[in-house]
C-alpha cells in the first residue's frame, strides 16, 4: 500500500507530459491573444523543468539542476524579447489578437 | 574522472566576437546612431579577426570547458564559413539601413551576437551548449527581424519568428530533458559511450531524440517544421532576410550533423529514417511550392527550404562522405544566396524597394550586368553545370547513392528537375519578357563587391575546387572520427 502511494519518476514525468502536451495545446487552439501563447511557452518551458529537476534527483546527478537554472535564465531573457516585439506589432496593428496576424499567406 | 579542462585558447574566436560586441555597444550607446557605421565596421573587422584565429588554430580534435567546447577540423570549417557569411550579411546592410532609416548602432552589435551564438553552435559538445548557443542566436535574431520598428509586416514577421521559435526551443528542450534522463548524462561523448555500452536503446531516449531532431528540423527550416519561413523572410527587410538565409542554415546545419553523428553513432538506424524524412519531404516542397510565388523573397523561402532537404541527403548518408557533401553544399549556398539576396537588394524604384517576381522582366535590357549576375546565381541553384550548385547537389547524391539510399537520390533528381523550373522562369523574364520599368543604377560599391565576388565564385567553382574539396573532407574525417572516439 505505501508503495502504491510513494511518489515516483514516472509520476514526475507524467505531470510533466501533461503541462507540456497543454502548452502545445494552449499554442495551437488557442485564436484570441497572443499574450496566451507567451504564457503557454513558459508552460512548455516549466514542463522541461519539472522532468530535469526529476530526473536530476533520481540519478543522483546534480547536471540537471545546473540545467534547469540555465532554462529559467533563458526563459525570462525570451519573455523580455517577445513582449517587446509584441509592444512593436501593437503600435503597428492595433491589436494583439491572432487572427490578425494574417499580414502574410501563401 | 579526470580533472576538467579550462583552455581558454581553444574559445578564443567566441572571446573575440564577445568582447568585441560589448565594446561596440558602449561605443554606440556613447556615440549614438550617427556612429552606426563604424560600429559595422567595427564588428566586420572582429569577424576578420575571428576567421584569422579560426583558420590558424591547430588542427586536430580538443575539448574544454569540462567537455562542453569541442574544437576540430569540422568546427573550423564551418566556423570560417558561418564567419564567412556574417560578414557578407552585414557589408549587404551597410547601404539599406540607412536608406530605409533603420540605421541604428544595435544592428551589427545584434549581428555579431548572433554570430558568436552560431560559434557556439557549432562548437556544443553537450546539450547545455547546444541549448545556450541556439538560444543566443535566436534571441538576437528575434530582435533583428523586427528591426524596422515602424513596418507592420517586419513587426509581423518578427512576431512569428519569435513565437514558432519559442516552440521550436520548447520541443528541442523537452528532447534535451529526455536524453539526459534516460542515459544520465548531457556530453555527446559520454551519451555515445553509454549507448555503445547498452544493446538496446531505451524508448525514452527514441522519444527525446525525436523531440529533438524536430527542434532542430525547426531551425534548419526543414519541412514539416518550415511554417514560419516563407512568412519571416517575406516580412523582414531584405539584408535581414539575406542574413538569415545564409549564416543561422549553416550553423544549425552544422550542429545538426554534430548533434546526430557525435552523441548517437551507435544507433544511426533509430534516427537516420528521421532524416530521410525530412529530406525528402524538404526537396518536394521546395521544389513545388515555389512554382507558384510572386513575391521574390517567398521564392527564396521556399528555394532555401529545397536547398536544405538537399543538403540533409548528406547527413541522412551519413559517414564522412555524407558530411563532406554537406559541408560542399553549404559553402556553394552561401555564395549563391549571398549573391541572389544582392541582387535582390539592388531591386529599387525610384528609391523604393520592391520585390515582386514581375518587376525583374526586362532586366537583360535595362541593366545587362546585374541580369548576367542573376542568371549565373539562377542556373547555379538549378544545378545547371559547370557552375558551382551543380556541383553541391551532385556531391550530396553520390554520397546518397554509396550510402545505397536510391529512392532519396532519385527523388532529389525529380525534385531538382522541378525546381529548375521556376529558377529558369526568372532567367526568361529578365531575357525575353517586355521591359518593367526599370530599376534604380546606381548599386553602391559595397554590393557591387559582394556580387563580383560571389559570381566568380560559383563561375570558377569547378577548376578551382579543390581546396574546399579537400578542407570539406578533413572536416568531416574530424567529425566523423570525433564520434568514435
Amino acid at each position: 500500500m505505501a508503495a502504491y502511494f510513494a511518489i515516483g519518476l514516472g509520476h514526475y514525468l507524467t505531470v510533466a507530459a501533461i503541462l507540456f502536451t497543454l502548452g502545445i495545446f494552449g499554442i495551437f487552439l488557442n485564436r484570441k491573444n497572443v499574450i496566451i501563447i507567451l504564457m503557454s511557452v513558459e508552460l512548455m518551458l516549466l514542463a522541461v523543468n519539472i522532468n530535469l529537476v526529476a530526473f536530476s534527483v533520481f540519478l543522483g546527478d546534480l547536471v540537471g539542476q545546473v540545467f534547469a537554472m540555465f532554462v529559467l535564465t533563458v526563459a525570462a531573457g525570451e519573455a523580455a524579447i517577445g513582449l517587446a516585439i509584441l509592444v512593436v506589432y501593437f503600435r503597428n496593428r492595433g491589436s494583439i489578437a491572432v487572427e490578425d496576424i494574417n499580414l502574410m499567406k501563401g | 574522472m579526470a580533472q576538467p579542462s579550462h583552455d581558454f585558447a581553444l574559445a578564443a574566436p567566441e572571446m573575440v566576437l564577445a568582447a568585441a560586441a560589448m565594446l561596440l555597444l558602449m561605443f554606440g550607446a556613447f556615440r549614438g546612431n550617427q556612429a552606426t557605421r563604424v560600429v559595422a565596421w567595427g564588428a566586420l573587422a572582429a569577424l576578420a579577426i575571428a576567421l584569422v584565429l579560426v583558420l590558424q588554430a591547430p588542427a586536430g580534435r580538443a575539448v574544454s570547458f569540462a567537455d562542453m567546447f569541442v574544437v576540430d577540423g569540422f568546427a573550423h570549417f564551418a566556423k570560417a564559413l558561418v564567419l564567412l557569411a556574417a560578414a557578407l550579411g552585414i557589408v549587404m546592410s551597410l547601404g539599406f539601413i540607412r536608406r530605409e532609416g533603420m540605421e541604428r548602432f544595435e544592428y551589427p552589435v545584434l549581428l555579431l551576437l548572433a554570430t558568436l551564438g552560431m560559434l557556439m553552435m557549432v562548437s556544443a559538445n553537450d546539450l547545455l551548449a547546444l541549448y545556450l548557443g541556439i538560444e543566443l542566436q535566436s534571441l538576437a535574431l528575434y530582435v533583428v527581424a523586427a528591426f524596422q520598428r515602424d513596418n507592420l509586416r517586419a513587426s509581423e514577421a518578427g512576431l512569428k519568428y519569435f513565437v514558432l521559435g519559442a516552440v521550436a526551443s520548447g520541443m528541442l528542450l523537452y528532447g534535451c530533458s529526455l536524453i539526459y534522463g534516460f542515459t544520465g548524462t548531457t556530453g555527446f561523448d559520454a551519451i555515445a559511450a553509454t549507448l555503445k555500452a547498452q544493446p538496446e536503446p531505451p524508448l525514452g531516449l527514441i522519444v527525446g531524440i525525436v523531440f529533438l531532431t524536430a527542434g532542430l528540423a525547426f531551425k534548419v527550416s526543414a519541412v514539416p517544421f518550415h511554417m514560419w519561413t516563407p512568412d519571416v523572410y517575406e516580412g523582414a527587410p531584405t539584408p535581414v532576410t539575406a542574413f538569415f538565409a545564409i549564416a543561422p542554415k549553416v550553423a544549425a546545419l552544422a550542429l545538426f550533423c554534430r548533434a546526430m553523428l557525435t552523441p548517437f553513432a551507435a544507433i544511426v538506424a533509430d534516427w537516420q529514417q528521421i532524416v530521410v524524412f525530412l529530406a525528402i519531404a524538404s526537396m518536394l516542397l521546395g521544389a513545388f511550392a515555389a512554382i507558384g510565388q510572386n513575391n521574390i523573397k517567398r521564392l527564396m523561402a521556399y528555394s532555401s527550404i529545397g536547398h536544405v532537404g538537399y543538403a540533409l541527403i548528406g547527413l541522412a548518408a551519413g559517414g564522412a562522405g555524407g558530411i563532406q557533401a554537406i559541408l560542399i553544399y553549404l559553402a556553394i549556398y552561401v555564395a549563391m544566396n549571398a549573391g541572389t539576396f544582392a541582387c535582390i537588394l539592388c531591386m529599387r524604384v525610384r528609391g523604393d524597394m520592391v520585390e515582386g517576381v514581375g518587376d525583374l522582366a526586362g532586366l537583360g535590357r535595362n541593366q545587362p550586368l546585374l541580369a548576367l549576375a542573376l542568371a549565373i546565381f539562377m542556373f547555379s541553384m538549378a544545378g545547371v553545370p559547370p557552375l558551382a550548385g551543380f556541383f553541391g547537389k551532385f556531391y550530396v547524391f553520390v554520397a546518397a547513392i554509396e550510402a545505397k539510399l536510391y529512392v532519396l537520390a532519385v527523388i532529389g533528381v525529380l525534385a531538382s528537375a522541378v525546381g529548375a523550373y521556376y529558377y529558369l522562369r526568372i532567367v526568361k523574364l529578365m531575357y525575353f519578357d517586355e521591359p518593367a520599368e526599370a530599376f534604380e543604377r546606381r548599386v553602391g560599391g559595397e554590393m557591387a563587391a559582394v556580387l563580383v565576388v560571389t559570381a566568380l565564385f560559383v563561375v570558377v567553382f569547378a577548376l578551382f575546387a579543390a581546396p574546399i574539396l579537400d578542407g570539406a573532407g578533413t572536416a568531416a574525417q574530424a567529425l566523423v572520427a570525433g564520434g568514435k572516439g
